[in-house]
């Protein structure tokens, strides 16, 4: 039986492995685990054992797989209730889980059916002098992150955003795999799934070298900044505004509600540059920003700055490395 | 259908000041708005009712001075406008919101379906929507951006994730949080504005929804504040130039030479 006041991470299945945000909170929490002075375990629902097998070589001590035939995907009933059942005996005193759309489904369920605290969306984690783990979250428009804390209930659920942490390096690990056989039925599920449409394309911001992205000041106009992408060899990011106005694909969204990145450069174009954005490149090598408003708040956030309208000066960039 | 759409009154996030010292937010002569999301929330209602009928109604969570936005969501279409409001709802987390909220459903006797927006502008936990359909023991299905009602009792509703979409079936009632962006909200209907100004907004305190006090507000809310702190910002180099568009060009070409990014 798995020790009470461990800290626990859940492992969402994807394809035949893990999310790569789920691998990256479970070897981070190997030092929160220690600072805890408790054990780390990894959970995983739907994921053949000897996928879940991997999870060992990230750091946990424990690995739990909760295993049927009937698991195929993600369904918050089945997977609320089959966490319930595995948490509450155990009593852990943190769940960490990735900010992905079924963590976040998975996440603010199960936080009310355990009557708990959940932070969403922290960009880092640490753990206080009391032996409190801390959250923080970025946001308040005002350059500010908030420590959040959940000092009375158990679990403490946590959010984690992709991207946060580096990405983790396997280490060779014997710790045994503990397999759960629920009983189920077609009843087990809140759920029928009719249709599945995979995306024609998939993009991971987090793995680009490069980022030329789009903001306001744009005016949509993105086949020029694609042009300079294409240039640089550069994936295509933008700011809420731009994929709010449906400019590009919601998943091209940097930021506090998109992604974090941390690509070598990043070009910003036409973006003002609110701190609700600037979380998201703020561990870029290197800031270049363009912009017309001398006073906007991205040239704090950059290297290199250039006050001055885009749309002539991304045309001449675009001509002066296309040549030579 | 009986519907209920939660909408947020939130503060234009740029005109958020911070005293850092206090640890508060300073929200006084802030302007406020619609969070947008909730918007799309309220479309996709109001495109049920056209379709099928019923009733739509909005609830929100706040101080009074919240009513002018309701009488918005009366005049872009809404039937009836409900404002929780006192002050022992006040510093409430995801867990006491979604259950003070949830509360707020019920006092309108229930509904098939509630809608709330994916995320707010100001808070962004996403996890709102979910905790309701808990507390109201609810289907829920999340990041949506299209639904239908193909038979009685069934919603179909479809999912956006990071690789694809899924559509799904869940048995109503339900809860469904929309995603931003995932419908042209109609215009303010005119024509209503009059009614809107006068339609009476019922204000329902602590007492009157009967809600448990120690699940509301603070008293509720497991989650603490314990500290904040400036964002800690690497050191950059700050060179801000104004050039010529050419001349602006060829120094940007020059560093992204440097820094080994260009295929030239």
């Amino acid at each position: 039986m798995t020790a009470s006041g461990a800290v626990w991470v859940y492992a969402e299945r994807h394809g035949e492995g893990f999310r790569p945000v789920s691998l990256e909170i479970l070897e981070h929490a190997r030092s929160v685990a220690d600072a805890l002075g408790t054990k780390l375990v990894a959970v995983t629902v739907g994921t053949p054992s000897s996928s879940a097998k991997s999870l060992a070589n990230y750091g946990a001590d424990e690995v739990i797989t909760v295993e049927h035939p009937l698991i195929e995907r993600y369904d918050t009933k089945l997977f609320t209730d089959l966490l319930e059942s595995e948490l509450r005996p155990t009593d852990p005193a943190v769940l960490l889980l990735g900010a992905t759309r079924d963590g976040q489904d998975l996440a603010g369920r199960l936080a009310v059916r355990l009557r708990t605290g959940l932070t969403a969306h922290v960009t880092s984690l640490e753990v206080d002098p009391e032996k409190r783990l801390v959250g923080w979250v970025p946001g308040f428009g005002g350059g500010i992150e908030a420590g959040v804390v959940c000092p009375n209930r158990r679990p403490a659920i946590v959010t984690v955003r992709p991207g946060v942490f580096a990405s983790p390096e396997p280490q060779r690990s014997t710790t045994a795999v503990r397999i759960v056989r629920p009983v189920l039925d077609e009843t087990s599920f809140g759920s029928r799934r009719v249709a599945f449409e995979a995306k024609g394309f998939t993009v991971d911001l987090t793995r680009s070298e490069v980022l030329v992205v789009g903001g306001r000041g744009t005016d949509g106009d993105f086949g020029r900044l694609q042009r300079l992408a294409h240039c640089l060899g550069a994936e295509i990011g933008a700011t809420r505004v731009a994929t709010d106005s449906g400019w590009v694909e919601r998943e091209r969204m940097i930021g506090q509600t998109g992604v974090v990145t941390h690509p070598k450069v990043v070009v910003v174009l036409g973006a003002s540059g609110a701190v609700q954005f600037t979380v998201g490149i703020e561990k870029s090598g290197f800031v270049i920003a363009v912009n017309r408003d001398p006073d906007a708040p991205i040239f704090e956030a950059a290297d290199l700055g250039i006050v001055g309208d885009l749309a002539p000066i991304v045309d001449k960039l675009v001509e002066e490395l296309g040549e030579a | 259908m009986r519907c209920v759409v939660c909408l947020k009154v939130v503060p234009r996030p740029e005109e958020v000041r911070v005293n850092l010292e206090a640890k508060t937010l300073e929200r006084s002569g802030v302007r406020s708005v619609i969070n947008p999301a909730d918007l799309n929330a309220l479309e996709t209602a109001l495109a049920l009712r056209d379709r099928h009928g019923g009733r739509v109604s909005v609830l929100s969570m706040g101080p009074p001075n919240f009513e002018p936005y309701l009488r918005v969501a009366i005049a872009v279409g809404a039937d009836e406008a409900v404002l929780l409001s006192d002050r022992a709802f006040g510093g409430a987390d995801t867990l006491a919101t979604s259950y003070t909220l949830a509360q707020g459903v019920e006092a309108l006797g229930g509904a098939d379906l509630v809608l709330c927006g994916d995320e707010s502008s100001d808070g962004g936990t996403s996890q709102v929507p979910q905790g309701i359909a808990e507390w109201l023991g609810a289907s829920q299905v999340t990041y949506v951006d299209r639904l239908e009602v193909p038979r009685e009792g069934i919603l179909r509703a479809r999912r956006v994730l990071e690789d694809g979409t899924e559509t799904l079936d869940v048995p109503l009632p339900a809860v469904v949080s929309v995603l931003g962006g995932a419908n042209e909200v109609r215009f303010i209907d005119y024509d209503r504005w009059a009614l809107a100004e006068q339609a009476s907004i019922r204000v329902i305190d602590a007492v009157e929804l009967g809600a448990d006090p120690a699940s509301l507000g603070l008293k509720g809310s497991p989650t603490v504040v314990a500290g904040l702190r400036e964002v800690r910002k690497p050191g950059r180099r700050h060179e801000v130039l104004t050039l010529e568009p050419e001349l602006a060009a060829a120094r940007l070409a020059e560093e992204l030479r440097r820094l080994g990014v260009t295929h030239t």
